[in-house]
């Protein structure tokens, strides 16, 4: 009797969850997809329309500047934290005596919402309250930084914002793979003669490899979801030059009464995270077992 | 072990009575309204419905839901409406109406309109969206006009200007406002903000008939012509006499830039006059309102409407006063001398209002008259959300990429219609 209850005693505790994971996650992704082929405007309204939304949704151009956007904001986004985040965490792992009060200031951002380091952002970038007011108060009349008003390089000021608000995450990342690096082998090679760069180039960062690819996969995913911090700094402005793909589909589901077209880019969205995360997940289970 | 179960449990059941109880909350005599006026005057007009409503026996329900000009409220309003237990009455504009009388969730108002000869004091325009297929489903509290300019009086007394009542006229006196280094219009870069100007420059581009062929039939070949490039230049060249800081500001803030004299205009809907009359100014004296020049004999309109939600018997009684309430003469009179619009009932006299209020009266009554009383683009009353926007895209991208010219602006403004009906 008393091991029966230990059987069932996980499922039964595990159940609750298990149901309200296939219904509010499993089971709304079924439906954002079935919505995606109807012609719902205002109210979900299910007449099947085929490919149809699809079709008119690649033929919008919010949706390829959201694209564009995408394929900009991404890669500098992850690559700018990722160098600065390391570098920050080789520094602190100098055995510096302050450390553990750097440590929570590079770290303090991330525990910031993106609504409120956007409108902070948003205050400093404009020419009008920020930065470059600033520094024509300081008597630099020919400073300008009007990225966040100009419809080329607003995009960059998302960048900016986000880079500040993850790097200290990424360098906690790093630092704990840092802590992880077998002391004997680094010492081994400073016996070899090795200087402080080839230390780090050839023995230490290869071995990161893990905190890498967690650092990549969690920016990742932050990057292709990224709204409330677009919403707070530019509202998708200068005239919906920095609009991304969440922010798309929320406003042509909600605001536009364009429900389909909204749940087709949803499906796109999630298409794009599979198509990455799938192989991912997939080789770390191989690897693992 | 069951005790933990239950803990779980507990999370779920509070979130469906969260969900579930709102309505329950609405007892015998009461009205739930959703409505998305909370700012300081807005919150005052609706005093005189609640006012008026009370002394009916009925109270008033209040359910703001501030932000986002109202998409806020829509999001709540469709999961009320999913569920089952809609509001009593939701304010709405334009399309949204249409929108929502499509889902055959509207009440039925044919009874009380014929009692109360709505089809006579309420202007046809508004009746297009207040009936849906010949039962009137809502409303209308108001009309608002979005061709207006609110000027600083001071300004134009100093720089001895008189108001423009052409495009030429328009243009010199900004210009001459600029060489006296003040900031010639305030404005407020955000889509909707750049859209309202340019119901106005269309109108000024072709006049009525090529506002109604471009913006209310969606005529292909009237949205990428020759004019419509016209009514884009025309937009550069108001773009050209903003002060560098305009992108993101709230409208609200643009007339602060009027009232305290660092702009000498603002081309906003009369929903601004509450700003002035809030920061004590007078009507023709402190600040001058005029219709943008060249559309004088035009009422581009926005009118706020209350959505009646087809609801069970017992509700249904209270729900019909208040219909009555917004359509009374006295709450329009009263709600719209505060608001800063126009009774929607044409039979309401002036006494009462201000200038600028007695001007859009009788602006009103004529335009109504004369068939060039029209629904804004930019304010859901001329076309179904899906074109508004696909047009705010366009108008904020011209606006803002000086690289778009206005003949590449009309093209994309055809295509980008096109693709949203």
């Amino acid at each position: 009797m008393k091991k029966r209850i230990q059987n069932i005693l996980p499922l039964l505790v595990l159940s609750p969850t298990m149901v309200i994971i296939l219904v509010f996650v499993y089971a709304f992704i079924v439906w954002t997809a079935i919505l995606s082929f109807t012609n719902s405007t205002i109210l979900p309204r299910y007449s099947f329309v085929g490919w149809t939304q699809y079709i008119k949704l690649w033929s919008i151009p919010n949706w390829y500047t959201a694209i564009k956007n995408l394929f900009i904001f991404t890669p500098l986004y992850i690559s700018i934290s990722v160098v600065i985040g390391l570098s920050l965490a080789i520094f602190l792992d100098q055995k510096i005596r302050i450390e553990g009060v750097i440590r929570p200031i590079y770290l303090y951002p991330m525990a910031l919402s993106f609504i409120v380091s956007g409108t902070a952002w948003k205050w400093f970038l404009n020419p009008g309250t920020g930065l470059e007011n600033a520094m024509h108060n300081f008597g630099w009349e020919s400073f300008t930084f009007d990225w966040i008003i100009n419809s080329d390089k607003a995009i960059y000021t998302v960048v900016i914002a986000a880079v500040w608000q993850s790097s200290g995450f990424v360098m906690a990342i790093f630092l704990s793979g840092l802590r992880g690096v077998n002391d004997e082998v680094v010492k081994s090679a400073k016996i070899d003669g090795a200087g402080f760069f080839n230390v780090y180039r050839y023995v230490i960062i290869p071995q990161l490899k893990p905190a890498f690819a967690s650092a990549v996969i969690i920016l990742l995913h932050l990057a292709i979801k990224s709204y409330d911090l677009v919403i707070a700094l530019t509202n998708a402005g200068p005239g919906n030059s920095t609009e991304m793909p969440a922010t798309f589909m929320y406003s042509y589901t909600f605001a536009r009464s364009q429900m389909a077209i909204g749940s087709a880019s949803a499906v796109v969205m999630l298409l794009t995270i599979a198509s990455i995360f799938v192989p991912y997940i997939y080789s770390e289970v191989k690897n693992s077992a | 072990m069951r005790i933990f179960i239950f803990h779980l449990l507990t999370p779920i059941l509070g979130l469906s009575l969260l969900l579930g109880g709102a309505k329950n909350l609405i007892a015998a005599g009461e009205v739930e309204v959703l409505h998305w006026w909370t700012s300081g005057g807005e919150a005052t007009a609706l005093r005189v419905i609640k006012d008026n409503l009370q002394k009916k026996g009925v109270s008033w329900v209040d359910m703001p839901i501030a932000g986002g000009a109202g998409v806020n409220a829509m999001t709540v309003l469709r999961a009320r409406v999913s569920s089952g237990k809609p509001p009593t009455a939701v304010q709405l504009l334009g399309f949204d109406i249409t929108s929502w009388a499509e889902e055959d969730v509207l009440a039925d108002l044919n009874d009380l309109a014929k009692q109360e000869n709505w089809n006579k004091v309420i202007p046809q325009p508004l009746q297009d969206f207040a009936i849906y297929k010949g039962k009137w489903v809502s409303v209308p509290i108001n009309v608002h006009s979005t061709n207006w300019v609110w000027a600083n009086k001071a300004i134009f007394d100093k720089l001895n200007l008189a108001v423009p009542t052409n495009w030429n006229e328009f243009k010199l006196a900004v210009e001459k406002i600029k060489k006296a280094g003040i900031i010639p219009i305030a404005h407020g870069g955000q889509p909707w903000q750049d859209a309202t100007i340019f119901d106005s420059l269309v109108m000024v581009a072709g006049g009525a008939d090529f506002y109604k062929k471009a913006f209310l039939d969606l005529d292909a070949k009237a949205l990428g012509s020759k004019t419509m490039e016209k009514a884009f230049s025309y937009l550069r060249f108001i773009r050209a006499n903003l002060d560098p800081n305009f992108s993101g500001r709230d409208w609200n803030l643009a007339s602060s830039m009027v009232i305290e004299g660092k702009a000498a205009m603002q081309i906003m809907g009369d929903w601004a006059k509450g700003e002035f009359v809030k920061a004590d100014q007078v009507a023709g004296k402190d600040f001058i309102c005029f219709r943008f020049p060249g559309t004088q004999g035009n009422v581009t309109f926005n009118a706020d409407q209350f959505a009646m939600f087809k609801l069970g018997k017992s509700q249904k009684v209270n729900q019909d006063k208040l219909a009555l309430v917004i359509a009374d003469k006295d709450t329009q009179a009263r709600f719209n001398q505060i608001k800063g619009s126009v009774p929607a009932r044409i039979d309401i006299s002036d006494a009462g209002f201000d200038a600028c209020g007695k001007k859009g009266i009788k602006d009103l009554r004529e335009s109504a008259a004369n068939g060039t009383m029209m629904g804004s683009m930019a304010h859901g009353y001329a076309a179904p959300p899906a074109v508004k926007n696909a047009v705010f895209d366009v108008v904020t991208k011209f606006f803002n990429d000086e690289k778009v010219t206005p003949a590449k602006a009309a093209k994309m403004l055809a295509v980008a219609v096109a693709i949203a009906q």
